[in-house]
């Protein structure tokens, strides 16, 4: 297959084709290895992944350590943390310091990121592939599903259950969230596999005696999977948007737990007086959401050579 | 085409059934005796509280209540709430509220949302492109709570150039700020769906016959190039109107407007579950009805599109 390749290459270039066989995977590897935005985006995501998995390394207060509420809303010394001594980024509302406050309120967003996400897409690889795959009855029942869930709007949907489930912590709320959100991803799957799954190279292998199973994880899957993937990429970013959304509301994330979200929603009813309260996590969450986006899109460039 | 259309409702009714039923479910495993709650602090006679008991239906099984529920729908019957008011004139004092504010959102981004993508995808790679393309990156990454809250501090409170909360200077000078807000994650969406489009239509082999034939630029991109490009942005748009009408809670409630946002987020918080379930149904009606109109919508701009 990569052989016919070269030669067309060859064949079109007039020279030998410079560099190992490219299949789509490393192919987008060298495109993107080549972007700015790529490595802007993947740094910024490093830097918070550690802060989620190691606070230790970026402050030396625990969460909601040390506080002090006689110090409560002390504003920073200075407009440029890096510029002042001692406590550059203020105190919070309970007087903690707010620079402990924000790293630590890492985790819990990223947590909810990832493993909503990792529902959904486990969720949309098996349904999508089974519903694609086998058609029929099966895709009738799947599909039936998908459009009812797509029917409940998803703030409501998640403001009714997480009312439902009062004591909810980080893993709860994943958990509702990830079953309500694999619709989208299911369908994208589904459309996918369908795209392939008449394919020549899906037809040899069957007629090679390839049972389902293999044919689908080892030829349907590996072919119709980039796209999700990069959507679920991009989705990391939109659910931690979605989860400081609901802390908002008051259903997501509650007190002791530290998370962004709930600092951007204590800092509303503050933030005419204290603007630094809203400022700070703001600048975190979006900075990480926005790596998320771009992080998804120069992956999609990279994978599809017809944005290039 | 009837026959089209009426296989798509026969199609919407297990999904009206399905997300009903769900939303009655959800509902009903919210904590917590409505019945209690409604005699606030004061014991309720056992009488007193088996006799409303009753006339709630709650002492009947789910799938009875659920039924009933049903029946009084097809009726135009949606319930009555806790307080002893119809479910439907409750939502025809809030509805006209929040269809202004989606409306007013709808035409934002319809309207620049279209304009900016075009502007951009017309000059692909220059200044403006890549303005509108952080710009709307940007947008999607902010969550919306925080945009609502700050455009309502720097724009309401300190320039003055908005009234800040309520729906006293009516429409549309009372709509103009959250409407806006509102329509922001769309537009961003929407610009960049349609640059994406014109950028691969202008590439079409049809575009290059017109240029052949000495067709004036203008009169390319006009009628050709854009009328196959907002193909899948009308589609989004369709779809997108009835988000927005879903969607108005979080801004509903930053601007303060007594929409069916609000009054569902109330109805959540006091467990007043017909009034949920009420209105929730409407919008789930809504949307379906949104969905079918895209799709008849579509084949009308399609030609290639054809229904069986």
């Amino acid at each position: 297959m990569s052989e016919t390749a070269d030669t067309l290459a060859v064949a079109q270039t007039g020279s030998e084709v410079v560099g190992a066989s490219a299949s789509l995977w490393s192919d987008a590897w060298r495109e993107l290895r080549r972007r700015v935005m790529f490595w802007v985006s993947v740094a910024i995501l490093l830097a918070m992944g550690l802060m989620a998995a190691f606070p230790a390394l970026f402050t030396d207060r625990g969460s909601n350590d040390r506080c002090d509420v006689k110090l409560a809303k002390h504003r920073p010394p200075s407009w440029n943390p890096f510029a002042a001594r001692g406590h550059p980024f203020g105190y919070d509302t309970h007087g903690c310091d707010y620079w402990a406050q924000i790293v630590h309120g890492a985790r819990a967003p990223m947590i909810v990121g990832f493993v909503v996400t990792g529902i959904a897409l486990s969720l949309a690889i098996v349904l999508g592939s089974l519903s694609g795959y086998f058609g029929r009855w099966l895709d009738t029942i799947i599909s039936r599903l998908t459009d009812i869930l797509f029917g409940l709007p998803l703030v409501l949907g998640a403001l009714v259950i997480l009312t439902a489930f009062p004591d909810h912590g980080v893993w709860t709320m994943s958990l509702v969230l990830g079953v309500l959100w694999w619709p989208t991803m299911t369908r994208l799957m589904r459309g996918q596999v369908l795209s392939v799954r008449d394919a020549d190279y899906v037809q040899a292998a069957r007629m090679l005696g390839a049972g389902d199973v293999r044919i689908m994880a080892r030829h349907i899957l590996p072919n119709a999977i980039a796209p999700v993937f990069v959507y679920a990429m991009l989705n990391v970013g939109v659910v931690i948007g979605y989860e400081a959304t609901l802390d908002y509301l008051g259903v997501g994330l509650q007190y002791p737990t530290v998370s962004w979200g709930l600092q951007l929603s204590q800092a509303q009813e503050l933030f005419v007086d204290y603007p630094y309260l809203l400022i700070y996590p703001a600048i975190l969450l979006t900075a990480t959401v926005l790596s998320f986006l771009l992080l998804g899109d120069a992956v999609r460039d990279a994978l599809d050579p017809k944005l290039r | 085409m009837w026959r089209f259309v009426l296989r798509r409702l026969l199609q919407m009714v297990p999904v009206v059934l399905g997300t009903t039923f769900l939303i009655y479910v959800l509902v009903f495993a919210l904590p917590g005796d409505p019945i209690r709650v409604l005699g606030g602090d004061k014991p309720m006679p056992p009488s007193v509280y088996e006799a409303l008991r009753h006339h709630y239906h709650l002492d009947e099984p789910l799938v009875v209540q659920y039924g009933r529920y049903l029946l009084g729908l097809f009726r135009g019957d949606f319930g009555e709430t806790l307080n002893g008011q119809s479910v439907s004139s409750l939502m025809a004092s809030s509805w006209t509220v929040t269809a202004q504010l989606a409306l007013t959102a709808w035409i934002f981004e319809l309207g620049m949302g279209i304009a900016l993508g075009v502007w951009a995808g017309l000059r692909k790679g220059g200044i403006v492109d890549s303005l509108v393309l952080s710009g709307t990156t940007f947008v999607i990454a902010v969550p919306q709570f925080v945009l609502g809250y700050s455009a309502q501090l720097v724009f309401g409170l300190k320039l003055g150039l908005f009234p800040t909360v309520g729906t006293d200077d009516g429409w549309p000078y009372s709509y103009l700020l959250p409407g806006m807000i509102l329509g922001s994650l769309s537009l961003a969406y929407i610009a960049r769906l349609t640059r994406t489009s014109l950028v691969e239509n202008m590439r079409a082999d049809y575009v290059r016959t017109a240029l052949a034939k000495g067709l004036p630029r203008r009169r390319i991109v006009v009628r050709h190039t854009l009328r196959n490009s907002l193909i899948p942005v009308v589609t989004y748009l369709g779809i997108d109107l009835g988000n927005l009408l879903a969607g108005a809670i979080i801004i509903e409630g930053i601007f303060n407007l007594p929409g069916i946002g609000q009054q569902v987020f109330l109805a959540i918080q006091v467990k007043d579950g017909p009034t949920v379930v009420g209105i929730s149904t409407f919008l789930v009606l809504i949307y379906l009805a949104a969905n079918l109109v895209v799709d008849i919508v579509y084949g009308a701009l399609d030609p290639r599109i054809r229904y069986e």
